[in-house]
């Protein structure tokens, strides 16, 4: 099986950066700044590959590294180094579909924005990064269907009513802001704006954390079908082992901008190798 | 079908500054295709260890696990690459345990038929055949609608096995999943791996009743002593 997503040496620095910068931060060093020009490595030299249909989880403490690797993919914000190449089916060079030799952080803005439109989405923890909390709840995921090109608003409008009824939205509420929704539901909207252009590739980051656990269940349920059924590609990134070990298959543990271990989800709960894993998976309550 | 060669489980914990568990030492038999294997030995001597070496939960430190894989041809488990490892998991090996490992909050029934949805089989047909071998594993139908976690511990293990054989792997991996069950079930689930033996599963299983071992295993493995 071809991976559906490569990832290479991507690196993020905030600060001037010096030669000491890799040498004196990350896991063995204990500290993600650099000690000599207090830069901060946030993720350094993070290699992976997604397959088609798996779902991929990024497990490690606050300050690891794990979402700027996320949003970095989701051109969020700069890489200071690395490359990320999405391998699609049809044929390369139609319209907003990547060569798959291309390294899309070479991209200009523009191209990198339709790519990401048109085959990438994202649900964050603060349901503000997702949504306009003032614009309706059919709203934000027409501006979505928009940016990927959709014109026909009567498509549109029945197309955000399909997805509020699969994510367990209330369709009645379509013309309400998700400011007046519960955070479980906010969520859910994210969730539905994140899947209405059916994207390649889901982003998770971090999306039940601060939910209290019947809602966090319900959301990781959902997650797990909708998942299941659409087949997309899935990154989760967590704080948490159970969400891990509920949704994913394999697993990436980082620890000061490093990745540390990685393998089965089984394997890193059950037969976990690195001190910080270790440490990790004895701490579940 | 299956040939372990000298395989080795150390376990070090950092948690405990280093200390150095030994799982087992220097495990080497083979398991012909269609035969039942059954491991033998006191607790604690690695049996289950080795179960999950073979299924990669846990990884091997030294030596091979040969696998004549129908997806890939003949592999070694130790350090196949992990989608690999998924990849037969869903379509050829199968494990089960003593305990519930099942996704929370979703219907006994929709449990045991997933495997078959997976496999392309339409829900209904599929759901029809898991409240078919729940019934004949003698769970009721008024558990099928109810969640696993709820059950009683035999409930449990009859609903993990069932899940497992519904679709029958190439090869099966069994750790005691009749540990909590009454003579009646270990009959049923004796006779339910019989069958499933009859088409063509592999297994390798560890089972403290000596009746299910005579009459399911076609050859014994012994573990070799570990001195601590």
């Amino acid at each position: 099986m071809k991976p559906i997503l490569q990832v290479s040496g991507l690196t993020k620095r905030y600060g001037p950066g010096c030669p000491e910068c890799l040498r004196r931060t990350g896991a063995l060093h204990e500290t993600n700044q650099c000690p000599h020009c207090r830069s901060i490595i946030a993720c350094r030299e993070i290699t992976f590959d997604l397959f088609p249909g798996e779902v991929l989880g990024i497990v490690g403490e606050s300050g690891s590294g794990k979402s700027t690797v996320v949003r970095l993919l989701h051109f969020d914000d700069e890489p200071t180094q690395g490359e990320f190449r999405i391998k699609l089916n049809g044929s390369a060079g139609a319209a907003c579909n990547p060569d798959p030799g291309r390294n899309l952080f070479a991209l200009g803005a523009f191209e990198r924005r339709q790519i990401r439109n048109a085959h990438m989405g994202i649900v964050y923890q603060n349901a503000r990064m997702g949504l306009r909390l003032k614009v309706s709840a059919g709203g934000n995921i027409a501006e979505r269907l928009l940016m990927a090109g959709w014109r026909h608003v009567g498509q549109m409008r029945q197309r955000a009513a399909e997805l509020l009824i699969a994510t367990e939205v209330p369709v009645l509420r379509i013309d309400e802001p998700p400011q007046h929704f519960s955070g479980g539901m906010q969520q859910r909207v994210q969730i539905a704006k994140a899947l209405s252009t059916r994207p390649a590739v889901l982003l998770l980051d971090e999306v039940t954390t601060g939910l209290d656990v019947s809602v966090q269940a319900r959301v990781l349920d959902l997650i797990r079908s909708l998942q299941q059924e659409t087949g997309v590609a899935t990154i989760v990134v967590s704080h948490d082992l159970g969400v891990i070990r509920l949704l994913t298959s394999r697993t990436i543990v980082m620890r000061h901008g490093c990745i540390v271990e990685q393998g089965l989800s089984d394997q890193i709960l059950e037969d976990p190798q690195h001190p910080y894993t270790q440490l990790l998976v004895n701490s579940m309550l | 079908m299956l040939r372990v060669e000298n395989i080795q489980k150390h376990f070090i914990s950092h948690v405990l500054n280093g200390k150095e568990v030994v799982g087992f030492r220097s495990v080497s038999f083979k398991v012909l295709p269609g035969m039942a294997l059954g491991l033998s030995g006191p607790s604690g001597c690695g049996k289950s260890s080795i179960l999950k070496c073979i299924y990669r939960t846990y990884l091997t430190g030294m030596g091979k696990i040969i696998y004549n894989s129908q997806t890939f041809g003949t592999v070694d488990l130790a350090v196949l690459p992990e989608n690999e490892i998924l990849a037969l998991r869903r379509k050829e090996i199968g494990y089960v345990s003593q305990f519930l490992s099942v996704v929370p909050r979703q219907p006994a029934a929709e449990v045991v038929a997933a495997p078959l949805v997976e496999e392309g089989v339409s829900r209904a047909v599929a759901l029809q055949r898991a409240r078919g071998l729940l019934d004949r594993l003698n769970i009721g139908a008024r558990l099928h609608a109810a969640y696993p976690a709820t059950f009683s511990g035999g409930e449990k293990q009859r609903v993990n096995l069932s899940r497992a054989i519904i679709r029958p792997p190439r090869l099966l991996l069994l750790d005691e999943p009749t540990a909590s069950l009454d003579a009646a079930s270990m009959q049923v689930v004796l006779d339910l791996l019989l069958e499933i033996k009859a088409r063509g599963t592999t297994i390798i299983a560890i089972f403290h009743d000596q009746a299910i071992m005579d009459r399911l295993m076609d050859d014994i493995y012994t573990m070799p002593v570990k001195e601590s």
